[in-house]
């Protein structure tokens, strides 16, 4: 299956990539590679065996409810491409 | 044509943790600065590993068991990929196809019929971080970034606005009963989204779905529900079609207004999140957390009914939340014999509510205990004090907490049973009032009132107004 040009600029919009024209058949091409590869992986036949999110079997890690000390707000902005006061600064939201 | 709305709502409540849900930043950011309650884990900082908070697990699992879910046994994290300012990793730790909890139910009253809205899942998230727009800027506080949330997703079972409106005041009274939100609407505690269409009466297919944000109130949910399903019902009326879309609710102008149009279907691509480990719910953890589960106020009503034998109606106000009901339970549990568990209810539903109202606080603020309570109620119902006494006391309880016996003994406010006295206080005021004497006796019984009130004055209200009144009978029929 080959991936068309309206697939990956969609895929490059959803990365936030901008992409030349050389580049959008550039990746064309090797993102349908990489998906022939999958094509061949879905071959196996895996009915019986269930997903695996992880590689290591590890199960619920997780710690009691209880508070450490935070970065002071000057710490926290250290970088940050523009703050004003103690808030992060970015360009107007409109939603 | 007669058209049916089709409405499901999706509900984020922030969890009451005492830290966020994958950092040990404190979860106490309400009234905190900006940006002074955070660390590169929530600062979405490459190269941090997040560790699950167990407590947002089980308050998590905790409202499922509340909302009559079923609880898998495994469940996991995803990361719901998309770019905006308020999520610095690009994606937000959420759950996709393995949610905490799932299937569930809640039973509501509407007009007096009880329904039963289905729910879909509860399943844990991370919250975002605040932006505040200000002019030709906007402005990021991560104070909220990676709080515990908690999502809850119904069926589209409702169909009205009175309908959904039911369905969050009682998911939000269960989620306070949990003690696991404040579940405040107007301080973002709990956030609600409705998703609405409407079809022609009888028809199968679903029309198309709009959603309204941007409800910040029970109020407004249930002026926006009504107002979209009119204008949806009068788009159609006129030929029209409905756009997917999605609206936002308009305070001021009391209207749905077009936000942005969905004619991309959003694509999160979720993945699983490789730095959470699944969690497995075994048998162990789902008990200890059942055994937290508390009676819920459905059940808290009935046993009330049932138990006290008190009026349904006063019943549903005490178990409105899980302190009055507690207060009334204990006051009763202290109360002597002669007070009935009704008797304290109507002091309760009556004196209590309206003097929390004029004092803005809550039942588990004041100084007042439910079983003085219970002490000065047995005053009442023994003679010591009179009703209109008990009130006065019970005032002066409400905001210093004395016990009764003590202000009813400092302020010497005891019942006067004394016929002697009373009858001498009697004599004295048909002496000072001829005039409503031979109102009277010329046959105008009504004035009989102003005489009692005659003498509760002239004893600081302190008489009982029974022996008062057979007194006054008697005396005026002596002047006859
Ligand atoms: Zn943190």
């Amino acid at each position: 299956m080959k991936l068309d040009r309206e697939q990956v600029l969609h895929i490059a919009e959803l990365a936030k990539l901008s992409l030349t024209e050389e580049e959008t058949e550039l990746f064309s091409e090797q993102l349908s590679e990489v998906l022939a590869y999958f094509e061949q992986l879905q071959e196996l036949d895996t009915d019986d065996i269930p997903p695996t999110a992880q590689a290591i079997y590890q199960r619920n890690v997780m710690r009691p409810d209880t508070t450490a000390p935070c970065l002071t707000p000057d710490e926290a902005l250290a970088n940050a491409p523009q703050r004003k006061g103690d808030y992060f600064q970015v360009k107007p939201i409109l939603d | 044509m007669e058209f049916e709305a089709i409405i499901g709502v999706e509900v984020h409540a922030q969890i009451l943790t005492k830290s966020k849900m994958f950092c040990r930043c404190s979860a106490d950011v309400a009234h905190a600065a900006p940006n002074t309650h955070t660390c590169p884990i929530c600062l979405g900082m490459p190269g941090t590993l997040p560790v699950i908070n167990q407590a947002a697990v089980e308050a998590t699992v905790l409202t499922g068991m509340a909302l009559n879910c079923t609880i898998p046994s495994f469940s996991k994290f995803d990361r719901k990929n998309y770019h905006y300012p308020d999520l610095p990793k690009g994606y937000q730790v959420s759950q996709y196809d393995y949610p905490l909890t799932k299937d569930g139910y809640l039973d509501v009253q509407v007009n007096g019929e009880t329904r039963r809205l289905r729910i879909r899942r509860v399943h844990l998230e991370e919250d975002t971080a605040r932006l505040v727009h200000e002019g030709d800027t906007s402005l990021i506080d991560f104070n909220r970034s990676s709080l515990p949330l908690m999502e809850i997703v119904s069926e589209a079972d409702m169909r009205s606005a009175e309908d959904t409106y039911a369905y969050l005041v009682k998911l939000r009274q269960i989620l306070r009963y949990l003690g696991v939100s404040t579940g405040n609407m107007e301080e973002g505690a709990m956030r609600c989204e409705a998703n609405i269409s409407v079809r022609p009466v009888g028809m199968e297919e679903y029309g198309t779905k709009v959603e309204v944000k941007n409800l910040n109130s029970f109020r407004s949910v249930r002026l926006a529900i009504a107002y979209e399903i009119e204008r949806q019902i009068g788009v159609l009326e006129e030929g029209g079609e409905i756009q997917q879309v999605t609206m936002g609710w308009d305070e001021a102008g009391l209207r749905t207004v077009f936000q942005r149009s969905k004619e991309f279907a959003e694509d999160y691509r979720y993945f699983p999140e490789p730095d959470l480990p699944p969690l497995e719910i075994d048998q162990a953890l789902r008990e200890s957390i059942a055994a937290r589960l508390p009676e819920l106020p459905d059940a808290k009503r009935e046993r009330c009914v049932m138990v006290y034998g008190i009026r349904s109606e006063d019943a549903r106000l005490l178990c409105e939340d899980r302190a009055t009901a507690g207060f009334f339970e204990r006051a009763v549990e202290a109360a002597s014999e002669r007070v009935s568990a009704q008797t304290v209810a109507n002091w309760i539903v009556g004196e209590v509510f309206r003097l929390l109202g004029e004092s803005g606080q809550g039942i588990d603020q004041i100084k007042m205990q439910p079983e003085d309570l219970a002490a000065l109620l047995d005053m009442l119902a023994g003679g010591t004090i009179n009703a209109t006494v008990a009130k006065e006391v019970l005032e002066e309880m409400f905001t210093s907490g004395q016990a009764p016996d003590v202000i009813v003994e400092r302020r010497g406010l005891r019942q006067i049973n004394d016929q002697e006295a009373l009858s001498a206080a009697v004599r004295t005021a048909l002496d000072d009032n001829p005039g409503p004497v031979a109102q009277y006796l010329a046959g105008k019984e009504q004035v009989l009132g102003f005489l009692i009130g005659q003498v509760m004055r002239a004893t600081r209200g302190q008489a009982n107004v029974q022996i008062v009144t057979e007194l006054l009978r008697a005396e005026l029929e002596k002047r006859r």
